[in-house]
């Protein structure tokens, strides 16, 4: 299962990888139990707070703050984590950050390591990395562990698994288990995970994680989670390596606290979640002897080069967009190639592939119907519409000009730059009323229109449009 | 608004019910002028380049967003029937070619019934079961609220009849209908299961472009439920009933 950085390698176009999806009644079934669900929960949770919009123009302002001096810092942390006796380790891309990671599993001689939370590592197919140099990863999150077992994809930010029901997590668990459970009740399942777990954390050396947030005063690292494995891997293990992309920083504790308000509830709709874990470089006797921080840029500098785009940059990886989004509820995740998904990965993923020139990056920012609900839950206020059809500019701008639809386009345009022009299409269109049925509908089209025709009937164009109705009466 | 004067209002049709939908158009002129403003349908008027805009043809876009900052210059006020186009003018015209009176003088129909004429019973009559969606754009992108709702519930002989799962995206979204069919389709089952279930005899919404996409699914069902445009359900009256357009 190769794959390069961001998006997944052989991932056919969106609409494609949709169709598939959308065949699947027992995904569709999954999905939109989950989905409905967790918007309700969110909605309740969110309504509590009387001054949620202000937590949120407050997350908003300080990402901001975070992007437009990332530079001063990102040096910052790296200074504090240097001087409680971390080390940082600076990534240009995947490559790099795998490197770093497998190098210094290596050098412990580990040939395990546990891990936790971490998009950023899935971003650059680490697993893969490690395995094929003989480094096996082991997923502790449970979720993430029904996807590795599985061997299947991530389909969710905060659910990796959230495409699979009971029945068919205890069937994996039970190829993959030596201890396989019985039933497929939660707490059956959950117990499994556990004993399958507690050899691996009790053995393992080297522990990799992820990172929700980091502390530049202080150089802190926070991990926020609801099962407490992450609790394991951050303390049991003699080395620590932390993966983390550099957007992922804030200043100040005081900062911290906004946004430790503004995730639980927008992503699993709690006031709290169960496991907040902070760690601080090292101390002696207690928890890991060694902690690295692989800082990974991959796509994000160009990011924030973009002046629209680099909002994207301000995700707290909460999934509230994910839940509410209707293309989302219906294609599920693996349909977005990455290991984003859903509105954030339809700006996220192409900005950080940064070519749009690839035909599967250039098809996420199409994957919407620019409905707005993303934009309207999202705790840090990226204008998620606004970036897809910035993005989609640059899609276009990157393809040929001469295709069927920019041709289209351009004459489209060409007709509504002037009125009479205007006009006298109107009057050629009403000669679509050969084409409709005695209802006065049309059934079918020729391509594109067959698109429509498919599953729509559509209004003949009627004789009189309503400037002719207009000239004849009141002109 | 004065009673010395009548408010000069400038129709935009949106070209897709100036094409159409011209019963929409027609409908707003009518509604409007038994409100008592002066209306008056520039001829300059073309498309506001939303669906260019969409796409990612911006330079496509920007000409017609020139286009309406001329032609709908000098009016005291601009009413759209569509939500969504009434978006594009006021959240995306100003970014792509600056501020214009224009632009800052236009409304969606319930927003300009509502806030600028302050009235909510408009007189209508209406004697069927209706149920109503709102559109993705009017709800979050202008935000037009529950004015349509309020509009309809003062129409008399009207019984209308909560959607449930409002909210959710129909499934239209200009060309997504056609790049994503698929999933565009498999929205619009959702949502047509939805209006099904409310027994609704009509379909109404402040868009025709949504309609157009929920009602041409409806009608290749055969359901027998009508998607008619908010306009239309406003302009009826008992002298000058809705009739249904074939
Ligand atoms: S884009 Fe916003 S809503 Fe979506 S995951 Fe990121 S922070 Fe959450």
């Amino acid at each position: 299962m190769g794959r390069n950085p961001v998006t997944w390698l052989g991932s056919p176009t969106f609409p494609r990888a949709a169709r598939t999806a959308l065949g699947d009644t027992q995904l569709r079934t999954n999905l939109r139990k989950a989905t409905t669900t967790i918007r309700a929960k969110r909605a309740r949770a969110v309504a509590e707070l009387a001054d949620w919009e202000r937590l949120r123009r407050a997350g908003e302002a300080i990402k901001n703050d975070v992007l437009a001096n990332l530079d001063t810092y990102l040096v910052r942390l790296e200074e504090a984590v240097t001087a409680r006796g971390g080390v940082v380790h600076w990534a240009r891309d995947a490559e790099e950050a795998n490197r770093i990671v497998f190098d210094l599993a290596r050098a412990k001689g580990a040939d395990e390591v546990v891990k936790v939370k971490s998009m950023a590592t899935a971003e650059i197919g680490l697993n893969e990395y490690l395995r094929a140099r003989g480094v096996r990863p082991v997923e502790t999150d449970l979720a993430e562990l029904i996807v590795q077992l599985g061997n299947d994809r991530p389909s969710h930010i905060l659910v990796p698994a959230i495409h699979r029901n009971r029945s068919e997590i205890k069937e994996i668990f039970s190829r993959a288990m030596a201890e396989p459970p019985d039933s497929d009740d939660p707490r059956v399942l959950a117990e499994a995970a556990r004993r399958h777990l507690r050899r691996r954390f009790l053995s393992a050396k080297v522990a990799v994680s992820g990172a929700n947030f980091a502390v530049a005063d202080t150089g802190s690292v926070v991990v926020v989670e609801s099962e407490g494995n992450g609790r394991m891997c951050l303390t049991l293990p003699e080395t620590l390596i932390t993966v983390m992309g550099i957007e992922k920083l804030v200043p100040t504790w005081r900062d911290l606290e906004v946004f430790l308000q503004l995730l639980p509830r927008s992503s699993t709709a709690e006031r709290m979640n169960p496991y907040t874990s902070v760690w601080t470089g090292v101390t002696p006797g207690d928890g890991p002897g060694e902690f690295h921080l692989v800082l990974l840029d991959n796509g994000r500098t160009a990011t924030l080069a973009d002046e629209v785009g680099r909002q994207a940059l301000r995700c707290i990886r909460c999934s509230a967009c994910l839940n509410v989004c209707p293309v989302y509820e219906r294609t599920g995740g693996q349909a977005y190639g990455s290991v984003y998904p859903g509105p954030i990965g339809a700006i996220l993923a192409p900005q950080l592939a940064g070519d749009m020139t690839d035909k599967q990056a250039a098809s996420l920012p199409y994957a919407s119907s620019l409905c707005g609900a993303c934009y309207e839950v999202c705790p840090v206020r990226i204008n998620i519409p606004e970036a897809l059809t910035h993005l989609r500019a640059r899609a276009v701008e990157a393809r040929p000009k001469h295709t069927a639809e920019a041709l289209a386009m351009s004459s489209a345009g060409w007709v509504f730059r002037d009125p009479r022009r205007y006009e006298a299409a109107q009057r050629a269109g009403s000669l679509s009323r050969f084409l409709a049925g005695s209802d006065g509908t049309i059934k079918r089209l020729p391509w594109p229109g067959s698109k429509w025709t498919s599953t729509r009937d559509v209004p003949a164009v009627p004789k009189e449009s309503f400037r002719m109705w207009w000239r004849r009466n009141r002109g | 608004m004065t009673a010395a004067r009548k408010p000069r209002v400038a129709l935009f049709a949106t070209c897709l019910a100036d094409t159409l939908y011209p019963e929409t158009a027609k409908a707003v002129l009518r509604l409007l002028e038994r409100l008592g403003c002066e209306v008056d349908f520039p001829l300059g008027q073309t498309c506001c380049g939303q669906m260019h805009y969409n796409t990612g043809y911006r330079d496509e876009a920007l000409p017609l967003a020139r286009r309406y900052a001329e032609v709908f210059d000098g009016y005291d006020y601009v009413v759209a029937p569509s939500g969504s186009c009434a978006g594009m003018v006021r959240e995306i015209h100003p970014g792509l070619c600056g501020p214009s009176s224009a632009v800052e003088r236009t409304y969606e129909l319930s927003e300009f019934l509502v806030d600028v004429l302050g009235v909510t019973d408009v007189g209508a009559y209406f004697p069927h079961k209706v149920t109503y969606h709102p559109t993705c754009h009017s709800l979050r992108m202008l935000g037009v609220g529950d004015r349509p709702l309020r509009l309809l519930r003062e129409v008399r002989g009207l019984e209308l009849v909560e959607l449930p799962q409002a909210e959710q995206c129909c499934g239209f979204g200009g060309t997504f209908a056609l790049k994503n069919a698929e999933t565009s389709t498999a929205m619009l089952a959702d949502k047509m299961r939805c209006v099904q279930h409310t027994g609704a005899q009509v379909l109404t919404a402040g868009d025709n472009s949504c309609l157009m996409h929920i009602g041409g699914g409806l009608s290749r069902l055969r359901t027998g439920v009508r998607a008619v445009h908010l306009a239309e359900i406003l302009a009826s009256t008992e002298e000058h009933p809705w009739v249904a357009t074939p």
